[in-house]
């Protein structure tokens, strides 16, 4: 077998991933890489994923609500749904990381410095594993928006950071869940570096009167699907 | 599923494909400034306990395209024991995943074992190596390297990987440096040193 090993310029829609250099999140000014991208062939793709053992979590981890003596302010929610590989099929015990900020929109981070209120009892971390149908659920507060010195006036949509691994390291995926109908949409250039409308729709949680807990936290649902970025390689 | 594509345009009985974009992929985000709220609780850059037998320090700053740190990065490295096997057929207690934050310089810091080379499906043999992804703010998606080592110039000169990329400059940015026990390993966003990065 000879091994090709093509490059790859930055193509526009060759992914329904931003592109690394957005100019509207200046951010990326100095950061985006400039050279082509190297394919690598299927045959040298890493195929393993870290497995991360129930030893290692704790049983609050995943309830964002009981890390502290008392409750944090905010309107409780229930976040859930199931992490999913290209074709749509679960994909069990995996790790999957959450953060975001309080619900006045500040994050626990000493870099932070948006004059909104931190929480004394919300650090804003959660981890769980997927079961054995891809499911994660978190309990948490809705995140507040917040300011950031991108451009004049601008605010983040609120949205929870989420970090997952899939079935190979390749997969891994680091991404931002989004709220429904959120005003800050069009203004976003965050939201906005995905180009394709339903591949940003993606991104943005649905309410879910099911997952919703009477007298006590509204649901939202969003699924997380990882892989499928390209067509299958073939081995030549 | 086409006809839906709106942000929050589905009704209850939708499949739960997110808000209501057809089936696909769910697209990547910016890690953001704050990422170490999320990333540093599960952090670990010993793979392997300090004074192990054949343990090796690899360090190195990941910088941006005008040579300055990265301070709100993190680098996570996948690689296999010194056998070459991969969790969980690998040795017990073996994770195979590191996970450092950037300091203010943006530097990070690895203890682990060299690992063992790798068969690709035609046999051919890759040299040693780790997987390297790094996630930052200003990066809307991770970027993807490969570390590979100094000492091991024979394997390296046959690794299919390697050998297929024709500019000597641009492979050389995927060979660390120093020798033995310490090992040097910048990654460099842009320049004219940019690393060479994978198509995700
Ligand atoms: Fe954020």
């Amino acid at each position: 077998m000879t091994t090709r090993v093509e490059e790859l310029e930055e193509v526009e829609g060759a992914s329904l991933d931003p592109p690394y250099d957005y100019p509207a999140y200046r951010s990326t000014a100095l950061r985006a890489p400039k050279r082509p991208f190297l394919v690598l062939p299927a045959g040298l793709e890493a195929r393993s994923a870290p497995v991360f053992g129930e030893e290692r979590l704790g049983q609050l981890d995943a309830d964002l609500t009981r890390q502290h003596p008392g409750a944090p302010l905010g309107e409780r929610i229930v976040v859930a749904g199931r992490l999913l590989d290209g074709e749509g099929r679960p994909i069990a015990g995996k790790l999957v990381e959450v953060w975001q900020a309080n619900a006045a929109g500040r994050y626990a981070h000493s870099v932070d410095d948006h004059p909104a209120p931190l929480d004394p009892n919300f650090t804003g971390y959660g981890r769980c594993l997927t079961g054995p149908g891809g499911e994660y659920r978190f309990l948490t507060v809705k995140p507040g928006s917040y300011p950031w010195a991108n451009h004049p006036n601008a605010w983040r949509p609120a949205h929870i950071h989420f970090s997952v691994f899939g079935r190979s390291f390749p997969e891994r995926l680091v991404t931002q869940m989004y709220f429904p109908g959120d005003p800050l949409f069009p203004y976003d250039p965050i939201f906005n570096s995905v180009g394709d409308p339903s591949a940003r729709a993606r991104m943005v949680s649905h309410f879910d009167l099911e997952l919703t807990e009477p007298g006590f936290a509204l649901g939202y649902r969003y699924d997380i699907v990882v892989g499928g970025r390209r067509p299958t390689p073939v081995d030549r | 599923m086409s006809g839906e594509a709106t942000e929050g345009g589905t009704g209850p009985s939708a499949p739960s494909s997110g808000a209501g974009g057809a089936f696909g992929p769910t697209p990547s985000q910016t890690a953001g400034p704050y990422l170490a709220i999320g990333l540093a609780p599960l952090a670990a850059h010993e793979l392997v306990e300090p004074g192990s037998p054949g343990a090796v320090t690899i360090s190195g700053r990941l910088l941006d395209g005008e040579g300055r740190g990265v301070p709100d990065g993190a680098v996570e490295i996948w690689q296999a024991d010194p056998d070459g096997r991969f969790p969980p057929e690998s040795a017990p207690g073996w994770t195979g995943l590191g996970r450092c934050l950037t300091d203010e310089d943006g530097g990070y810091r690895f203890l682990t074992l060299k690992p063992g080379r790798l068969t690709g499906p035609g046999g051919e043999a890759q040299a040693p190596h780790l997987e390297v992804l790094v996630l930052a703010r200003g990066l809307l998606r991770q970027v993807r390297t490969r570390m590979y080592f100094p000492d091991e110039a024979e394997a390296n000169d046959r690794d299919p990987l390697l050998s297929a990329i024709p500019d000597p400059g641009r492979r050389a940015t995927l060979v660390a440096a120093g020798e033995g026990g310490e090992l040097h390993f910048d990654i460099r966003l842009q320049g004219p040193e940019e690393t060479v990065f994978f198509a995700p």
